[in-house]
């Protein structure tokens, strides 16, 4: 009896274990970088040690559960106490703690291993979105860009068949390059944020007015994809985080394209734009950067977020429009977007919001107005 | 003259209840105040868990199908508050007014106008704090830890509200806390020195001393939050050279205390429990204290293993991680004492048991989910997912919940004079216990497969799991619906109850009469080892 007990016990204990070790969809990753591989590994290695202090101990429950029951007819035994045993398991399991110290500390140690990067990244978790600045003297750092979720309203109110990558599709990926120590410089605008590409192990918090570090090497090329985890307000959940990791020479290339393409086009930026290319440039904006609080419609959330349509601000005067948005409203959820967009995409949304929703300003907002206003200050 | 002290005189004898909701409104009597108590919890623990179901409904699928994200951020926070300050701990303060002057022998608590006092504030405190939610922008909406900016700069104008209703539930507990602290040092039976204390006696004590000791760093959190919102402080504001992280070490030096808070009398339970349905005495008594009182002063030098991901020096990542893992040791020597009573007893199998023996069981697995947590380069992988909401889960609802309801049926013939039917129990248990594995085991693998907590939709990998665990989350709602069917039905009908109505019961509170007279010990009992150490 007591053998073919334990035979089932050991025999549960290994189909467990080795189910959860394989299927993958039920255990952590194991990644594509060193670290997450060690990551892994220890997270086994505390798992398998847990699993079989378990079984020892909640089999001696179930055992005893099982054998000392009165409906056997057994008479209570009168032991109470056991100094020995008291400190057998005082001093055992301190021992096994220090088993599993030493792997963690290891590897924690080999993550705080930063410095000697080829390249570093600065990222700034927006409610709800996130910015990837290419921290770059010979460029003075002028590529930046918002990452913004891209899956359309109509999935996520189930109007239209859900994506495979459902809520884990950005506008643009932040892309890095293969075998090169990439440092990631992490804060935040409003909230806290926190980011996490789970293939690559690693996470931190997004914080206001900290600079958090976090590096990795990737070895192999592939898009890869986290989510915020830091509650952080309505849109927390659809703010993920998409990486494309590129084989070097590509990546090289590619940075060098993007970097002209936005040059060209800040040279371009003060054009003066037509009635129509304002309505549809500042559309898309306007659906990208300000419809999560006022919605696509433009009716806000009452109380917290103010409606557009309607609003005294949309249909008052120009400046007091364009200066509100550039400059936001301090201690409110309302950025400062000057710091976000560029004058081409604040005209355009401001022109928009002054001529959707039902407001019918019908005056016109240029870039130049955004450039003199600006300087102006 | 003579006549008024005669008439005063005879006053104490008939000196029953009070008619009538006066009873209820002004009683300073320790049971009553314990039954309000205990209802008061289970109606918050009604109300927390139909916003958890809420939460689980919109989570049975993926897209947003019930509610908004505001409001779903409102469900996750509310029902975060409303179980830990509203369910759990009222609860317990329950337990503590019925059993703590019964198991040491004292007449009542020490203040009784005291005791009113704190527990007739909490209706305002909660009702405060619901009426949030139908305010213009919504009740709180930024997690049960509210971490600054979110609660403060960000937070729904209803913020302040939330901020008085938690200084007056800290206010409530801080003096329900010295009470029985007073009661326990103050008004044991001559004979019963504190190593003969009763188990659930001693946790406690201990949980008062931690609650002293936390409740007031609560308080100034959020009363820093309050200046931050009106008077344009900046404690927290990284712009006006406040700190966020500093919320995070403030509210944890309160918040990890506060989980022990909410397990310790938890411990005390099933040390009576075990030993009364094993008919053996509870193991390694002294052990056992001391294994408390370890845990309660670890307690206190772990809290940043909450914050493991906010960006703290290495040294402080080992030794946060260090002093977590240590944890494990007093814990794992309650378990293995409790084991070991169990050993070569005579065991039969009562509801009251049953829970106890889940409780081990689940808690225990909850407790190693822990020490893969306090892993911190691990961590880092599970922080802030679903792992985390399956392991606090796993010691709070089989834990800190199965432990309130295992005393409520041990207890039950001792406060009613009546026996709950057993069938009707076990088939709560089983409803429970199956309930509440369905609906949190799948949660450790969604959020090792990487889902975050808090979010009101997810990627579609994680679609199984969810429906899984919904369709668990009903099953357990239900089955709590059960129980108050069970506790109304017994209450009504059951049969009589023995003054000793387990076999194995042991404590002073088993000679008194099943019901316990309304007014017990008003004379010392006399304190016999073989009762009190059982
Ligand atoms: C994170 C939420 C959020 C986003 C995104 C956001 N806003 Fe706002 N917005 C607010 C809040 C909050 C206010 C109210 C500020 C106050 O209290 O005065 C506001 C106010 C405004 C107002 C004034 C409305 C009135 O009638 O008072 C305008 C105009 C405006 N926003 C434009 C924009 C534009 C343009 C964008 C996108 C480029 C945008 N907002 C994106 C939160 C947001
Ligand atoms: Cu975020």
């Amino acid at each position: 009896m007591k053998h073919q007990l334990l035979r089932i016990f050991g025999g549960i204990a290994a189909l467990l274990s080795a189910g959860i070790a394989t299927a993958d969809e039920l255990n952590l990753r194991v990644g594509v970088t060193d670290i997450s591989r060690q990551v892994y590994d220890l997270h086994m290695t505390i798992f398998l040690i847990c699993v079989a202090i378990g079984v020892v101990v909640l089999g001696v429950l179930f055992w005893s559960v099982f054998a000392h029951r009165k409906s056997k007819g057994v008479e209570p035994a009168t032991f109470h106490e056991s100094t020995k045993l008291e400190l057998a398991w005082t001093i055992v399991p301190t021992l096994i703690l220090i088993v599993m110290a030493i792997p963690a500390t290891q590897v924690l140690v080999a993550m705080y291993d930063t410095g000697g990067e080829d390249m570093s990244i600065e990222v700034r978790g927006y409610q709800w979105k996130w910015q990837y600045k290419y921290l770059d003297d010979d460029y003075n750092n002028t590529l930046s860009f918002f990452s913004v979720m891209s899956t359309p309203r109509d999935e996520i109110y189930n109007q239209s068949a859900k994506a495979e990558n459902y809520l884990l599709e950005v506008d643009e990926y932040l892309r890095i390059p293969t075998n090169r120590k990439v440092r990631f410089l992490i804060t935040a605008e409003d909230v806290i944020h926190a980011w996490w590409v789970p293939d690559f192990g690693i996470k931190r918090d997004a914080v206001p007015g900290m600079l958090n570090e976090l590096w990795t090497i990737v070895e192999e090329p592939g898009i890869y994809r986290g989510q915020c985890t830091e509650l952080c307000g309505k849109d927390h959940g659809f703010m993920p985080i998409v990486l494309e990791v590129m084989p070097e020479a590509e990546f090289d290339a590619w940075y060098a394209s993007r970097v002209t393409s936005e040059s060209v086009r800040q040279e371009s930026i003060a054009d003066a734009l037509t009635h129509e290319e304002l309505m549809a440039q500042g559309e898309a904006v306007y659906g990208t950067y300000c419809a999560s609080c006022h919605l696509a419609n433009g009716e806000g959330v009452a109380p917290v977020f103010p409606a557009i349509a309607g609003s005294a601000v949309a249909q008052g005067p120009r400046d007091d429009h364009l200066s509100l948005v550039i400059n936001g409203v301090a201690g409110t959820a309302m950025q400062a977007f000057g710091k976000q967009l560029d004058s081409a995409q604040l005209a355009s949304v401001v022109h928009y919001q002054r001529n959707a929703f039902g407001n019918d300003v019908g005056d016109m907002s240029q870039p130049q107005d955004v450039i003199n206003l600006s300087n102006g200050q | 003259m003579s006549e008024v002290i005669h008439a005063d005189h005879h006053d104490d004898h008939a000196h029953g209840p009070a008619k009538g909701l006066k009873r209820w409104l002004f009683t300073t009597n320790h049971k009553d105040i314990g039954t309000l108590y205990l209802w008061f919890s289970f109606a918050m623990f009604l109300i927390g868990g139909v916003l958890a179901l809420v939460i689980r409904a919109e989570l049975f699928q993926p897209g947003l199908q019930f509610v908004q994200p505001e409001f779903f951020n409102q469900m996750t926070t509310n029902h975060g508050l409303i179980m830990v300050f509203g369910a759990i701990m009222p609860a317990f303060v329950g337990l503590a007014n019925w059993l703590v002057p019964m198991q040491v022998g004292a007449p009542d608590m020490a203040l009784p106008r005291m005791n009113n006092l704190s527990f007739w504030i909490l209706p305002f405190a909660f009702g405060m704090m619901i009426s949030t939610l139908f305010m213009e922008g919504g009740g709180p909406n930024f997690g049960w830890t509210f971490y600054a900016p979110l609660s403060t700069t960000y937070a729904p104008p209803s913020v302040t509200y939330f901020i008085f209703a938690v200084h007056l539930m800290g206010a409530s507990s801080i003096m329900g806390s010295i009470n029985i602290i007073a009661t326990i040092l103050n008004m044991r039976a001559p004979g019963m020195t504190l190593m003969k204390m009763p188990m659930f006696v001693w946790t406690w004590l201990i949980t008062a001393y931690l609650l002293i000791a936390v409740m007031p760093v609560l308080a100034g959190a959020v009363t820093m939050m309050l200046f931050d919102i009106h008077f344009n402080t900046s404690f927290f504001n990284a712009a006006g050279g406040g700190d966020p992280v500093m919320f995070q070490h403030i509210l944890w030096f309160f918040g990890h205390p506060e989980v022990y808070i909410m397990i310790l009398p938890a411990f005390g339970i099933v040390s009576h429990i075990i030993p009364a349905f094993a008919r053996k005495r509870l193991f390694g008594y002294t052990s056992m204290v001391y294994a408390v009182a370890s845990i309660a002063f670890l307690s206190f030098i772990v809290w940043a293993h909450h914050m493991f991901t906010v960006g703290m020096p290495l040294a402080g990542q080992l030794f946060f991680m260090y002093s977590t893992m240590l944890i494990a040791v007093p814990t794992g020597v309650k378990v293995f004492n409790w084991i070991s009573t169990m050993w070569r007893g005579s065991m039969t199998f009562e509801t009251p048991m049953l829970f106890a023996i889940a409780f081990v069981v689940l808690f225990t697995m909850g407790g190693f989910s822990g020490l893969m947590l306090a892993i911190t380069p691990v961590d880092y992988q599970y922080h802030d997912t679903y792992f985390v909401v399956a392991h606090f889960h796993y010691v709070l609802v089989p834990g800190a919940l199965f432990s309130i309801i295992a005393a409520v049926y041990f207890w039950f013939p001792k406060w009613t004079g009546k026996m709950y039917d057993e069938t009707l129990g076990k088939i709560h248990f089983w409803l429970s216990f199956v309930g509440v594995n369905v609906t949190f085991f799948p949660q450790h693998f969604s959020g090792l497969a990487g889902m975050p907590r808090r979010i009101p939709d997810y990627p579609l990998q994680f679609a199984d799991f969810n429906m899984i665990s919904s369709v668990g989350a009903f099953i357990f709602g239900l089955s709590q619906v059960f129980f108050l069917y069970v506790i109304i039905k017994s209450i009504r009908s059951g049969a009589p109850a023995a003054d000793r109505s387990w076999e194995g019961a042991k404590g002073l509170e088993w000679t008194l009469p099943s019901p316990a007279p309304y007014h017990s010990f008003t004379h010392p009992p006399v304190v016999k080892d073989e009762e009190v150490l059982g």
